[in-house]
């Protein structure tokens, strides 16, 4: 009989451990100058450093050190005073120099720890990750397996090798084992994946793009019997692309180890591929014979020896943590839990705050984010925020809380400043969108409506309230819907005696 | 009038003069080395074309009235390791067969700019592994004093171009004395300066930690006038000592060793030294007492384990650094014929690309970093690596310079150790030690070996950066000894025919 997820954590307890590799956004690579930028043509962003030539030299990028102790102090660890770069030595194509430059034993920022939070049966509930290492390397090339059914280097015609991204600093950041998470393996793992992707975005160190790789992580499972207080064989699973695939890669190695272990089978020690469509793992390479890297101290560089002055600074420039804000945030905003949620995954957090910063109402704020402007944004496939400042939807909300602008005409206001034609109080000049508000305007529209449906006034003069509608639709249609139609109700029934 | 014969300060001076040419100068050289190199075979690439544009250019800038380097127009031989753009660079190996590099080395950057003429690229053993030339996979060199023996090695070509008058000047490395032992054994001035004074940047690395690029000359003013040329420090390396220059120049032109003390090193002379060789260092003693140093004996306890300590240093640098050459993507590829994989063509090509000294050092590194003998091996000889560098600290608290012969025997005959590795080792036991610490050290001339006829040389060392030391040490013995002798040792070297 297989066991499906809930019967595998009844009788397994998982270990987590999580390696995540960070693309850093600095300019130029970790140990030459040539540009980082995603999506280039192949090899145009090389020099004789990243491609490896022979006599050629890296040099350790500042801002790569920087970032890096930023990582670190974020995730509450020690910044090593003296860490140095190691050789990492393997053969494989798109490793110019076959090894790479990476930290081992003296790694920059070490013991370290992140607590996040997920929702139990229990109600929420912290676990804390230690953070045993933060280290500094650089990226590989990419290989591209041409011919063969499978896009994998067996059984490729030949390979194409692109060095752009040679040489581009990563940092590695790798948790101690997280043990006692129980069945919630997978959302401790996810919430510590996401919580990482947001403190990083908010350090401004790397793009954080799961989908172009600039975050990475590797999941590393064990299972061992409930109460055994033993430590299973882990499996490290690679090619997690997404946040939902963190937590599914998770659930999945959980189900595949316990049947493994319920039909009498050992788990291998081996790295194993996600597969996206069917939340499965396929085997990779097997890591039984541990592959000796013969790692020693890369002699091309001098150690990294960060001034305590200069870190403490830069301890001065961490920013809030994600969490504690969006909690702060919530309350201030009295914003619920599911609309919360809304904005964090559409990154619409920061132009929230600023547009209520500007003065406009909150739930208002949000709404106009979350709706219309998601929606028009979702249209043309661009970020909610790159359609229009938050300064403009302060404006916007501020002339509807002051009638100036009904609903219906601010809509027309964001569509004008999204097509370009100018700022929200030039779009409402060039366009005459505000609000009809001349009693003498709207009584004359009234009374055109009046003389054009004499029946229907009647029936309101007899009581038939519900009748003004057709009077209202057809006044609001005549003034081009810049009319406020409560104000035209309230002058309608007064005017046939109702008011 | 100025001949192959003159020194490079007279050809420089003759120059400023208008004299000569730098092209006439150039086409003298070119025509000795088209009379000679049949016989010495100091070159592995002639640059005719590019060394006569590179005179015209600097004849040109003079006619123009232009201030140039002092010497600017004098020609020069370049070891083939080091990087020079669009010209044959195979660091005597043939897994680099075909190799124009994209860039210059630094050191040829610097040359260039100074106006130096570069005449071509000269031999080495393979990747600078080895003392006599006889590793080259390009043919051995050989010794202008006597053509049946070995010039000495690594830089082997570029000492033999300067002995036998092909070039005034040359560059060389030395990692364990692969400048100054060709030097002593051709009877030149060869400077290995302290580590980090010259950049490695371009610079085909063999071990990384050790080695370090200099100058050869037949006088120590010329040494001097090269090293001044391509010292200081590069951003591109990482390891380049960001301080000024020493003022060796001034300090070669001091003659003067009045009150300096000098250390004798016990453990490097007496057994093992052939009796030539000792004698000629101690009548040069006996010279610097009469100009008035005083000489003391010293120990250095530690050296006796520095031989096999850099043989494990330098082949695990090796054998990482030599991992590049993969066939992918510059040099040498064999056996790609369209139905074998990467690896396997990657291990076809090296194969057949690396000579034999250099496999046995690959694996001789490949083994000391592996895991479980990483301690045992690259990490005591690290520690031997930091008793070396102590005991010269003690040593230099007691004196200004040490000295020692630079070689235990005068040049050996071709074929007699090259298949005995460790005897061929041995050879450079009284200048793997400076390597080790880091520390410039100077091979001097001090006359002919009495059963041989064959030139000695002295070493002289000096602390980091103190490189002046042994200039001006260096500058005052050649000048006495030059009186006493009446004229230069190099006048003595057998005419090779052609001129």
């Amino acid at each position: 009989m297989t066991l499906d997820y809930a019967g595998a954590t009844t009788k397994y307890e998982p270990t987590l451990g999580l390696e995540v590799h960070v693309e850093l956004n600095t300019k130029s690579k970790m140990f030459c100058g040539c540009a980082t930028e995603f999506g280039a043509e192949p090899n145009t962003q090389t020099c004789p450093v990243c491609l490896g030539l022979p006599g050629a030299l890296p040099v350790v990028n500042a801002k790569a050190i920087e970032s890096s102790i930023l990582i670190g102090l974020a995730l509450n660890c020690s910044i090593a005073p003296y860490s140095r770069f190691a050789r990492k030595n393997y053969f494989y194509p798109d490793m110019p120099k076959n090894f790479q430059t990476s930290q081992f034993d003296e790694p920059i920022c070490v013991n370290g720890y992140l607590d996040v939070e997920i929702q139990t049966d229990e109600g929420q509930k912290v676990f804390r990750v230690e953070i045993e290492r933060v280290h500094m390397e650089e990226d590989t090339g990419k290989s591209l397996h041409v011919g063969g059914a499978t896009g994998r280097i067996h059984g490729a015609e030949y390979s194409l090798l692109d060095y752009n991204r040679a040489g581009i600093p990563l940092v590695e950041i790798v948790t101690r084992i997280v043990p006692g998470t129980g069945k919630y393996a997978p959302q401790v793992a996810r919430a510590y994946v996401t919580e990482l992707r947001d403190i990083l975005r908010s350090l401004g160190v790397s793009d954080v793009k799961m989908e172009q790789g600039s975050l990475r992580c590797d999941a590393n499972v064990s299972l061992a019997p409930i109460g055994s207080g033993k430590l299973g064989t882990r499996s490290e699973t690679k090619n997690v692309n997404s946040l939902r695939s963190v937590e599914r890669a998770v659930s999945g190695e959980i189900e595949r180890q316990a049947n493994r272990l319920e039909s009498g089978e050992r788990i291998i020690q081996e790295t194993r591929h996600f597969l996206e469509e069917s939340g499965q793992t396929r085997p990779g390479r097997s890591k039984e014979q541990a592959e000796d890297y013969r790692y020693f101290p890369e002699p091309d560089l001098v150690p990294v020896t960060p001034d305590a002055k200069w870190i403490e600074e830069l301890r001065t420039r961490i920013p809030e943590k994600p969490s504690v804000r969006r909690k702060r945030l919530q309350t201030q905003w009295n914003c619920p839990d599911k609309e919360m949620e809304s904005l964090v995954n559409a990154e619409l957090l920061d132009v929230v705050e600023e547009t209520i910063k500007l003065g406009a109402e909150p739930t208002r704020a949000r709404t106009w984010w979350l709706g219309e402007i998601s929606r028009l944004a979702n249209e043309k496939e661009v970020a909610p925020t790159s359609l229009i400042t938050s300064k403009d939807v302060a404006e916007i909300i501020a002339l509807i809380v002051g009638g100036d602008l009904t609903d219906k005409l601010a809509r027309q206001v964001v569509e004008g400043v999204i097509s370009g034609e100018g700022s929200a109080s030039s779009v409402i000049e060039k366009r005459g969108l505000k609000v009809v508000s001349d009693d003498s305007a709207l009584m004359t529209a009234i009374e055109a409506a009046i003389a054009a449906q004499p029946d229907t006034a009647e029936r309101i003069r007899g009581g038939n309230i519900p009748a003004a509608g057709a009077l209202i639709g057809a006044v609001m249609k005549a003034t081009g819907g810049a009319a406020d139609a409560a104000k035209v109700r309230e002058l309608l029934l007064k005017h046939l005696g109702q008011g | 009038m100025t001949t192959i014969y003159s020194s490079a300060s007279e050809m420089a001076q003759a120059l400023s003069k208008k004299d000569i040419s730098s092209v006439e100068l150039t086409k003298l050289h070119l025509g000795r080395i088209e009379a000679v190199d049949g016989k010495v075979h100091a070159f592995l690439h002639v640059d005719s074309q590019g060394a006569i544009a590179q005179a015209t250019a600097v004849d040109a800038k003079r006619a123009a009235g232009e201030k140039l380097s002092p010497l600017a127009g004098v020609p020069l031989a370049l070891k083939d390791i080091l990087a020079q753009k669009g010209v044959p660079t195979t660091a005597g190996s043939k897994i680099l067969q075909g190799w124009r590099p994209p860039y210059d080395s630094t050191v040829v950057a610097k040359l260039k700019a100074a106006g130096v003429v570069i005449l071509g690229k000269t031999n080495m053993d393979e990747f600078a592994m080895g003392s006599s030339t006889e590793n080259s996979a390009y043919g051995t060199t050989q010794n202008p004093w006597d053509l049946t023996r070995t010039p000495g090695g690594s830089s082997g070509g570029s000492a033999a171009a300067v002995a036998a008058f092909q070039a005034p000047l040359a560059i060389g490395t030395d990692t364990g004395g692969s400048i100054r032992q060709p030097a002593a054994l051709t009877g030149i001035v060869g400077v290995k300066p302290t580590y980090g004074g010259v950049s490695r940047y371009g610079v085909v690395a063999y071990s990384s930690s050790l080695d370090q690029v200099g100058p050869f000359a037949r006088t120590v003013l010329d040494t001097a006038l090269l090293h001044e040329a391509i010292a200081g420090h590069d951003e591109r390396d990482s390891t380049s000592i960001n301080a000024p220059v020493p003022q060796v120049v001034a300090a070669a032109k001091k003659l003067d060793v009045k009150g300096m003390k000098i250390g004798v090193i016990k453990e490097l002379g007496g057994t093992g030294f052939q009796a030539g060789v000792s004698q000629r260092f101690n009548e040069a003693l006996e010279l610097l007492v009469a100009g008035g140093a005083q000489i003391v004996e010293v120990s250095c306890p530690n050296f006796e384990y520095a031989l096999a300590a850099y043989y494990l240093i330098a082949p695990s640098e090796a054998s990482s650094n030599l991992a590049r050459f993969d066939s992918m993507r510059y040099g040498l590829r064999v056996g790609d014929d369209g139905s074998k994989g990467a690896e396997e063509v990657m291990s076809i090509t090296r194969e057949a690309g690396f000579g034999k000294e250099v496999k046995r050092r690959i694996i001789l590194g490949t083994y000391a970093l592996s895991s479980g003998y990483y301690d045992a091996y690259y990490g005591s000889a690290q520690k031997v690596r930091t008793l070396v560098k102590q005991d010269f600290e003690k040593a230099f608290a007691q004196v200004d310079v040490l000295v020692s012969p630079v070689t235990p025997t005068t040049a050996f005959k071709i074929g007699e150790k090259s298949n005995d590795p460790v005897a061929m080792y041995l050879s450079d036991i009284a200048t793997i030690p400076v390597n080790m610490a880091g520390i410039g050290g100077m091979s001097l001339p001090v006359g002919l070996a009495p059963e041989d006829g064959l030139p000695v040389g002295m070493q002289i060392m000096a602390p980091v950066m103190q490189d002046d030391r042994f200039y001006r040490v260096g500058g005052a013995l050649e000048a006495a000894l030059l009186s006493k002798w009446g004229k230069p040792l190099l006048s003595n070297i057998p005419e090779l025919g052609g001129m």
